[in-house]
C-alpha cells in the first residue's frame, strides 16, 4: 500500500464545528487508485471529515493539514479544491429553486461530457435537466442526480456520502454499477451504513471512526462483517477505542 | 366646482392606509407642454429610458403605443396593421368622445380613498384609454409610457383599460424619468374592465429615480370567464413606492394572477401587495411575489385573498431574499374567508441565502460569488410568470443586470 503515491493525505487533523471538536488529530492516507470505506457510529465524525476535506467554512481547523496530490489544501476554498479534482456526491443535497440540474451539469461538463450517455448510465430522464436542482426529487432521484453530476465533473478523487441510504433495489443496482465503473480508474472515499453498495463497489481498505479519529483499518469485508455481526457496542469495548475516548 | 370634486378637496389631506405620508405641496406642477410627434422621433435620451422600462419607440414587436411626457400625450395610436382591433386615446379625449366612458370612470377606485386619489381627481394629467374591441385578438403587445422630464414634478395620470368580450391582448406600461431627474411624485390611477371571456395580460415596469415617490392605485373587474394577468417589475431604486392593486373576480370562472418582482436597493421603501376578491362561482386567484432587498432597502410585501363564494380558490406565495444586514423584508399575507367552501392558502418565506446552498455549489466548482449569483438569479426566475414573449428576454436582462449590480 505504501508503494503507491498518496492522492489524499490527512495528518493530525483537529477540527471544530460550531464550537464542538469533531475531529481529534485524525490521520488518513488514500493511495492513488484506491477506494476506501469509512465506517463508524452516528456522530463519530464521518460527515465532519468529508466537510473538512471539502473545506466548508464552518470547519475551523485547529491543527494538522490536508494534502491533495502533493498540494497543501488545508486553507483552500471549496471551489478550488473541486477544480483540483475533489468531487462529492452528497447524502442530503439541498433543493435550490430556479437553478436547473442542466445548468450545473453544463458548468461541470465544460462541453466534454456525453450528456445522453451519462443520463442513461444514471437513469436520469432528459427532462430532468430542465428541473430545479433537487426540488421535488425522490430519494433515489436525489442520489442518481448527485452521481450524474459527479460523472460530468470527472474528479480524480470522489467522495460518496451514503449513496445507498434510502434507495430501493433497482436504484441501488444503477447507482452501484455507475460508482463501480467510475472508480475503476480513480480514487475514492465511500461512506456506508449498511454496506449495500459494497455488493457492487470493490473497496481496498475500510476505516472505522470513533470520537473523531480513525480507530482501526483493515480489509473491508472482514471489518464490515464483524461490525454487522457484533455492532459498534462491541467496538466500544476494544482497548484502543477506550483509549481514544479517554484522550479526547 | 364639478360634482365629486368637493369631497376630493377634503380627501386631499387624508394620508394613505400604508406607506410614508408625503407632503404633496412639496412637488411642482409646472411643466411646459410637449408637442405631439411620431413616437419614433422622440429624443434619444428619452427613447433609451423608455426602452429600459420595456417601451420601444421604434415600435418593433408592438401593436400600438401611447406616450405621455409630463402632462402631454405626445403620441397615441395603433399601428396600421392592427387598426380596428383596439383603440388607444388619451383619457381626456376618450371621455369627450364617449359619453359611456363615464360609467367606467372612478368606479373601481374610490376618488376619495386618500390624498393621492384625490390629487388625481383634482389635478388630472391625462393617462391612456385602451379599449380592445370585441372578439379581437392582438398577438403583439400594446405599449404605454409615462415619462417625466422635469425635476420634482408631480404627475397624476388616470388610465382606463377595457377588454371587450372575447378579446385578447397584452399591455406593457413602462414608467421612466429623464436621466437628469432625481425627484418627483407619480400618482397613477388604473381601472381595468376585463369582460366576458376576455383575456388581458398587463405588465408594468417601473424605472424611477432614487428620490422618487410613487403611488399607483389600480383595480380590476373581471366578468364571467375573464382572465387577468398582472405583472409588476421594479428593479430600480425609488424613495418610496406604495401600491396595493385589487382584482374583483366577480364573474363565474374568472381568473386573476398577480406576479410581482421587486428589487429594493439603496434607501428604497417599497410597500407592495396584491388583493384578490373572489366573488364569482369557480373564480380563481394566484398571487406570486419575489423580492430581494440590498443595502438599506425596506420592503413590505403584502397580499390579501378574500373568498366570498363557496366555489372559489386562491393561493398566495411570497418569497423574500435578504442580501444585506441593513435591509429588511416584511411579508404580510392575509386570508379572509367569508363563506364555507372557499379555499385560501398562502406560503411566505423570508431569509438570507442558505449557506448550505452556497457550499453545495462551491463543491461543484462555482466560486462563492458565482454561487450567490446563480442562487439569486434562480430565486428571481420569472420564467413561470405569464409574461408576453416580447418581454421575457428583456425582463430577464433587467433582473440579471440588477442582480449583477447588487453583488
Amino acid at each position: 500500500m505504501g508503494e503507491r503515491l498518496a492522492i489524499l493525505t490527512i495528518e493530525d487533523l483537529t477540527v471544530k464545528i460550531a464550537g464542538k471538536k469533531v475531529l481529534n488529530g485524525l490521520n488518513l492516507e488514500v493511495p492513488e487508485g484506491e477506494t476506501h470505506v469509512l465506517l463508524g457510529p452516528n456522530g463519530s465524525g464521518k460527515t465532519s471529515l468529508i466537510m473538512s476535506i471539502l473545506g466548508f467554512p464552518s470547519c475551523r481547523i485547529l491543527s494538522g493539514r490536508i494534502q491533495f496530490n502533493g498540494t497543501d489544501i488545508t486553507a483552500m476554498p471549496t471551489n478550488e479544491r473541486a477544480r483540483l479534482g475533489i468531487g462529492v456526491a452528497f447524502q442530503n443535497p439541498p433543493p435550490i429553486k430556479g437553478v436547473r440540474l442542466g445548468d450545473v451539469f453544463r458548468h461541470l461538463a465544460k462541453g466534454e461530457a456525453d450528456e445522453i450517455k451519462l443520463t442513461r448510465t444514471t437513469n436520469i430522464p432528459m427532462e430532468f435537466l430542465e428541473r430545479d436542482l433537487n426540488v421535488g426529487f425522490s430519494g433515489g432521484e436525489l442520489k442518481r442526480a448527485e452521481i450524474f453530476q459527479l460523472l460530468a465533473q470527472r474528479p480524480s478523487f470522489a467522495i460518496f456520502d451514503e449513496p445507498d441510504s434510502g434507495v430501493d433495489v433497482e436504484n441501488l443496482k444503477i447507482i452501484g454499477k455507475a460508482i463501480s465503473e467510475f472508480l475503476k480508474r480513480r480514487s475514492g472515499l465511500l461512506i456506508t451504513h449498511l454496506g449495500h453498495i459494497l455488493r457492487y463497489v470493490r473497496a481496498d481498505v475500510a476505516h472505522v471512526m470513533f470520537y473523531g479519529v480513525i480507530a482501526c483499518s483493515g480489509e473491508p469485508s472482514k471489518i464490515f462483517n464483524l461490525i454487522m455481526k457484533r455492532g459498534y457496542k462491541w467496538c466500544e469495548k476494544c482497548p484502543k477505542v477506550k483509549r481514544i475516548r479517554r484522550k479526547r | 366646482m364639478p360634482k365629486g370634486k368637493k369631497d376630493s378637496q377634503k380627501a386631499i389631506r387624508k394620508p394613505a392606509a400604508f406607506g410614508p405620508d408625503l407632503d404633496i405641496r412639496g412637488f411642482s406642477r409646472e411643466a411646459a407642454p410637449w408637442p405631439s410627434c411620431p413616437v419614433s422621433s422622440l429624443p434619444e435620451d428619452i427613447a433609451q429610458r423608455a426602452l429600459s422600462a420595456g417601451v420601444r419607440t421604434d415600435e418593433v414587436d408592438r401593436a400600438g403605443t401611447y406616450f405621455q411626457i409630463d402632462r402631454s400625450a405626445v403620441f397615441k395610436g395603433m399601428k396600421k396593421t392592427f387598426g380596428g382591433k383596439a383603440e388607444i386615446l388619451s383619457t381626456k379625449d376618450a371621455l369627450k368622445k364617449y359619453r359611456w366612458a363615464r360609467n367606467y370612470w372612478w368606479k373601481l377606485v374610490d376618488a376619495n380613498m386618500d390624498k393621492y386619489t384625490a390629487l388625481a381627481n383634482l389635478r388630472w394629467d391625462q393617462g391612456y384609454f385602451i379599449r380592445v374591441l370585441k372578439d379581437q385578438k392582438i398577438e403583439l403587445p400594446l405599449q404605454a409610457c409615462m415619462f417625466i422630464s422635469r425635476e420634482n414634478f408631480n404627475q397624476n395620470v388616470h388610465n382606463l383599460i377595457i377588454a371587450e368580450p372575447g378579446s385578447e391582448a397584452q399591455i406593457i406600461t413602462g414608467c421612466a424619468v429623464h436621466p437628469n431627474i432625481q425627484s418627483g411624485l407619480h400618482v397613477g390611477i388604473s381601472e381595468f374592465y376585463v369582460k366576458k371571456d376576455a383575456k388581458l395580460t398587463f405588465t408594468m415596469i417601473h424605472n424611477w429615480a432614487q428620490n422618487f415617490h410613487v403611488r399607483p392605485r389600480s383595480a380590476a373587474l373581471l366578468e364571467d370567464g375573464a382572465t387577468f394577468v398582472s405583472n409588476y417589475v421594479c428593479m430600480k431604486s425609488v424613495k418610496s413606492l406604495q401600491m396595493y392593486p385589487v382584482a374583483y373576480c366577480k364573474g363565474a370562472n374568472s381568473r386573476v394572477s398577480f406576479n410581482t418582482i421587486l428589487h429594493g436597493a439603496k434607501n428604497s421603501y417599497l410597500d407592495v401587495g396584491s388583493k384578490v376578491v373572489l366573488q364569482g362561482k369557480g373564480s380563481r386567484g394566484e398571487v406570486i411575489a419575489r423580492a430581494i432587498a440590498t443595502e438599506n432597502a425596506q420592503i413590505k410585501a403584502r397580499g390579501l385573498l378574500v373568498g366570498e363564494n363557496e366555489d372559489s380558490r386562491a393561493h398566495l406565495e411570497c418569497r423574500g431574499l435578504l442580501l444585506s444586514d441593513q435591509a429588511s423584508i416584511h411579508a404580510i399575507p392575509e386570508l379572509v374567508g367569508k363563506v364555507e367552501g372557499t379555499e385560501l392558502s398562502h406560503e411566505a418565506a423570508v431569509g438570507k441565502i442558505a449557506e448550505e446552498q452556497i457550499q453545495y455549489l462551491m463543491a461543484r466548482g462555482f466560486s462563492e460569488s458565482e454561487a450567490e449569483s446563480l442562487i439569486i438569479r434562480g430565486f428571481m426566475n420569472v420564467g413561470t410568470f405569464g409574461l408576453p414573449d416580447a418581454l421575457k428576454e428583456e425582463i430577464k436582462k433587467m433582473v440579471d443586470a440588477s442582480i449583477a449590480g447588487a453583488l
